[in-house]
């Protein structure tokens, strides 16, 4: 820790020390950047769209920075040590991915009072342990639409992990969408009880679809159930990158997760000094979520629907959770024109109506 | 011609050298190969073999890393030599850690030094009754533990996934699965204050030394090697091959239900779905890297240990792939086992037509 | 619900049994011979980085099989190197192998992520299988017609021929196999490599087939529920394709019923019944005594010459 202090402190003090050779040289030293990735990087989904926002900053701090950072980390003891290990490197600055890190980062942000941590998706911080999150329903109520209009059995299948507040209020957004533009759709929900079973995935696609869902679209992080929608002839959406490659018929679009905006305005305000912590959620408006390109199998009155969703989000003028709302036991959520807090859909744990989950 | 030849004795020097041929060997082989696809075959496998070792920082990492290792590997050593083939110690393992929260979460509100060895005790019954099945079904029908310890460990795990999904998720949790945070009065403590070693790394050296004594000091580490070695004899000697053949199990599965608990307690501080990592799988290659001997434990998980913080070194400076790190491990065992060929047999020149004598 | 429906369901059965089949298949091959291979996961995770790789490169997908089967017996041949060769332990050895096979399938297929293939489609053509009912019977990829064979061949092999004989002789007792002049090392070799083909191709059917992609891990444990599955069947061919097609089953309406809405039992206690099936069929056949013993080679997992 002695010597990142030392590093800190020279780095302050870069220009005026530069007439020791040895000290001028060290005081050149890079930023650095640390990421600690729940899977590996692979060319696709959630943890790709978080090394493109690392490749965004090294493109654009070149050699002001040097990032680095180690995939495929439990959750658990061993990401502690893999936080520990990029702290002892020498990084000011790290960002750790994925919820179940929450805990490890807290714990070794204690032990680094001088570093700052940016944890993904959670709920803890700490006077240098910032989170950061994105609005993912917002692009769930763009796609809705989309599902909404080009459904013809007014079916949805919705290939689910778990029933954390994440994925709910991502079903409810999409089905709330969807439903605005057609009343009776019905969104069916599978729980696989995994983020990652390929073969799975994929059956629970087909089932959807030998249930009548000609709409599919995910929250676990295989292309599998894309490319189940190929084989079938129904369309789907891709999850957390463009995953057109596998279902270039299927895939009408795809909820993208950008973080580089984010990544490349905190690790500026760490290198000048203003770095402070907080807690951000972006969406739309922000460019931290996006909608990949719309497929051609779109039609114009959906593409006009979804595009108007997109900017009445991103004006502020409309909120995917506006009342009146009750869920599927018949309680009143939200009263009519109240829009959902925050802090509502960070512990949601209700279905809107017509949800089957 | 060079020719195998089976020595009379196993070797000793062959015993002791065999693991450090296999290391290096691993590492001369990671090298070329790292090098030939495109990495800095010298820099991969200096950071993932030496820089742990050299730097003072990573000694805690490994110390933690290496003890749920040495005392699963424990058990199991006690058993692989009285010939009972546990390999569910993964299913002991985690059956402990859910035994142990169980009285953690009984136990919530309430403050006491008593806690933490009840939670400890919970945790040794834990694993030793998840072993007791595949010793019930062995010693009394005779079906073979490594297939039912193998299954068990399943099961232990898809309940884990039942108990943290369901009747014990965190009420506060925002339906994330997993349990509450144990209290202070829960958590293992650290050996000193701002230490990451837990109590538990101490007491997992502690514990080979034990072993290593029981082993080969007393009349139960002796009735353990003679129904391993030779059940037959075994019976004529009067040793109960199904008393030992329980008492084994059952301390494998303790074991490894005290090293469960342990890890929850300490490193993890709750239970998760993340909670099975493998140890028990791991630890079987321990046993073997140790040469099912205690003291050789301690040093096979060490190795381990600084393979897995070796690889994350090496991933955030060389840029290694974590893949690499299991194929160090898989080139690592592959070297263990083939060298472990040389205790047994020797190379030797082979013999010219014998001079017919006068 | 409509003939179409069933027909696609039972479509998804056969196709999540196959892989597990073929794995098994070989597996109980292996075990019959007296080896026990614990490295079925790391096999198959070869067979389908491999198959995918040469089917992408080629544009082949019969390429792709032959490499698959290839890769999972070169997975295999490592094994039976180390234990069969220089007689390390089995246990141990498997477990290697499938760290091994996770980790060389992932830096192998490092450069295959994100790409595609046109997956391996039926293989009769279209107008044989217009009826839902017709489907059922010529709708389906070579891989599972082959399957379906290979345990009638696996099953006649084992019980009628002398090959087979001297297979299970071999397991059953290899010192008295050796002292009749049978070649040991040989056969279990021969055996090793067998089940090592069929985990390959087990391997390559997610890749070429069911989910025609590369991903880390993309038999997502497949190979563990195979080596259960050969201990259920007691070691017998026609009980190993009931099996897995009972295991297909379950799966299948687990995520149907759930499509449909129905409530259904937690999913943690469905996935375990196949390991506690295994459990209850291995008491029940050391209870019935008679089955028990013929069934289980008495040699699995023991080393020879014994050390």
């Amino acid at each position: 820790m002695s010597t990142i202090i030392t590093r800190r402190t020279l780095l302050a003090g870069a220009a005026a020390s530069s007439a020791l050779p040895l000290f001028g040289a060290r005081a050149q030293a890079p930023f650095g950047v640390g990421f600690v990735y729940v899977g590996p990087i692979g060319d696709h989904g959630y943890t790709w769209t978080h090394d493109q926002g690392r490749l965004a900053l090294e493109k654009e701090y070149g050699a002001r920075i040097k990032t680095s950072f180690i995939e495929n980390v439990a959750e658990g003891p061993d990401a502690a040590r893999a936080i520990r290990q990029l702290a002892q490197a020498g990084n000011q600055l790290i960002f750790t991915t994925s919820f179940g890190f929450m805990n490890p980062t807290i714990q070794v942000a204690k032990q680094f009072p001088k570093i700052f941590f940016e944890h993904a998706t959670g709920y803890q911080r700490a006077e240098n342990v910032a989170t950061y999150n994105a609005r993912f329903y917002e692009g769930r109520a763009a796609i809705g639409t989309i599902a909404g209009h080009m459904s013809k059995t007014g079916q949805a299948g919705y290939v689910a992990s778990f029933p954390i507040p994440e994925v709910v209020m991502g079903i409810n957004a999409f089905h709330l969408a969807a439903k605005k533009v057609n009343p009776n759709f019905k969104t069916k929900v599978i729980w696989c009880s995994t983020w990652y079973d390929p073969a799975k995935e994929a059956d629970a696609a087909k089932a959807l679809i030998d249930q009548g869902a000609d709409m599919i679209t995910q929250h676990t992080d295989s292309a599998a159930p894309l490319q189940a929608a190929e084989q079938r002839g129904v369309f789907a959406f891709g999850q957390a990158s463009d995953m057109k490659a596998f279902a270039p018929k299927a895939h009408l679009s795809a909820i993208v997760d950008d973080w580089s905006g984010y990544y490349i305005k905190r690790v500026k305000e760490a290198m000048d000094g203003s770095w402070k912590t907080g807690d951000v959620w972006h969406g739309l408006k922000e460019g931290m979520v996006k909608l990949a390109p719309y497929n051609d199998a779109i039609t114009p009155a959906a593409r006009a629907a979804a595009d108007e969703v997109q900017k009445g989000i991103i004006a502020g003028t409309l909120h995917p959770f506006t009342g009146e709302l009750k869920d599927q036991k018949g309680t009143l959520r939200l009263k009519a024109g109240e829009t959902a807090s925050d802090e509502m859909l960070s512990k949601m744990d209700w279905y809107v109506d017509g949800v089957q989950a | 011609m060079l020719e195998w030849r089976r020595r009379r004795e196993p070797s000793k020097a062959m015993l002791y050298l065999s693991p450090l041929i296999a290391i290096g060997l691993t590492m001369l082989t990671g090298m070329l190969v790292f090098g030939a696809i495109g990495y800095d075959g010298l820099r991969a496998v200096t950071a993932i073999f030496i820089t742990p070792l050299i730097e003072p920082q990573r000694w805690a990492d490994l110390g933690v890393k290496a003890a749920p290792l040495i005392m699963i590997a424990l058990g199991l050593a006690i058993g692989f030599r009285a010939n009972v083939w546990n390999i569910g110690a993964e299913g002991q393992y985690v059956m402990g850690a859910i035994a142990g929260t169980g009285v953690a979460l009984l136990t919530h509100d309430m403050t006491g030094w008593w806690i933490l060895p009840a939670m400890a005790l919970a945790g040794i019954l834990g694993g030793a009754a998840w072993a007791a099945v595949p010793a019930l079904l062995k010693v009394r029908l005779q079906v073979s533990e490594i297939l039912t310890s193998l299954m068990l460990t399943y099961v232990a795990v898809q309940f884990l996934y039942y108990l943290v999904r369901g009747p014990w998720k965190d009420p506060d949790g925002f339906n994330f699965p997993q349990t509450r945070m144990f209290s202070a009065d829960q958590t293992l403590p650290a050996i000193a204050e701002g230490s990451l070693v837990h109590v538990g790394v101490p007491l997992a050296v502690l514990l080979a030394l034990i072993a290593g004594f029981v082993l080969s000091k007393t009349v139960a580490g002796y009735a353990v090697r003679v129904v391993g070695r030779a059940p037959a004899a075994a019976r004529h000697g009067g040793f109960d091959a199904n008393g030992v053949t329980w008492a084994v199990l059952l301390a494998g599965g303790g074991l490894a239900g005290l090293a469960g608990l342990l890890e929850a307690a300490g490193p993890f501080g709750q239970l998760t779905p993340q909670f099975p990592v493998g140890y028990g799988f791991t630890a079987i290659i321990v046993a073997f890297l140790g040469r099912l001997s205690p003291v050789g434990i301690v040093f096979g998980a060490l190795v381990l240990a600084v393979t897995y913080v070796g690889g994350e070194i090496a991933q955030s400076t060389v840029r290694l792939p974590s893949a690499a790190t299991g194929m160090f491990q898989a080139l690592l065992l592959f070297f263990l086992l083939a060298t472990d060929v040389l205790v047994r047999w020797r190379l030797a020149w082979k013999a010219r037509p014998a001079k017919v004598a006068p | 619900m409509t003939a179409a429906i069933l027909a696609s369901i039972f479509m998804t059965l056969a196709a999540a049994a196959t892989p597990i089949l073929l794995a098994g298949l070989g597996e109980l091959v292996t075990e019959k011979a007296g080896v026990l291979n614990l490295g079925v996961e790391g096999m198959m995770l070869c067979g389908a980085v491999a198959g995918f790789a040469v089917a992408y490169s080629t544009g082949s997908i019969a390429l792709g099989l032959i490499a698959a089967t290839l890769a999972g017996v070169a997975a295999a041949m490592i094994f039976a190197l180390l234990t069969l060769g220089l007689g390390s332990n089995q246990v141990a050895t498997g477990l290697a192998l499938t760290i091994f096979g996770i980790g060389a399938s992932s830096l192998i297929g490092a450069g295959f992520v994100g790409r595609t293939i046109t997956r391996l489609g039926p293989l009769f053509p279209a107008d044989y299988a217009a009826h839902p009912w017709l489907r059922l019977v010529f709708g389906h990829d070579a891989i599972v017609y082959l399957s379906l064979a290979l345990v009638l061949a696996v099953g006649l092999f084992l019980r009628r021929t002398r090959a087979g004989l001297i297979l299970r002789a071999v397991g059953e007792n290899a010192d008295s196999a050796h002292a009749i002049g049978y070649r040991v090392l040989a056969i279990r070799t021969a055996a090793t490599a067998f089940g090592g083909a069929l985990a390959g191709l087990g391997g390559a059917y997610f890749s070429l087939a069911l989910t025609p992609m590369w991903a880390d891990r993309l038999t997502a444990g497949r190979g563990w529920i195979a080596l259960a599955l050969v201990v259920f069947a007691a070691w017998k061919p026609g009980r190993l394709l009931l099996g897995a097609y009972l295991f297909g089953a379950v799966a299948t309406f687990e995520l149907q019923a759930k499509a449909a809405g129905w409530s259904f039992i937690a999913p943690e206690v469905l996935a375990m019944t196949p390991y506690l099936a295994t459990i209850v069929v291995l008491t029940m056949m050391s209870l019935g005594g008679r089955t028990g013993g013929r069934d289980a080679p008495a040699c699995l997992g023991k080393p020879f010459p014994a050390s």
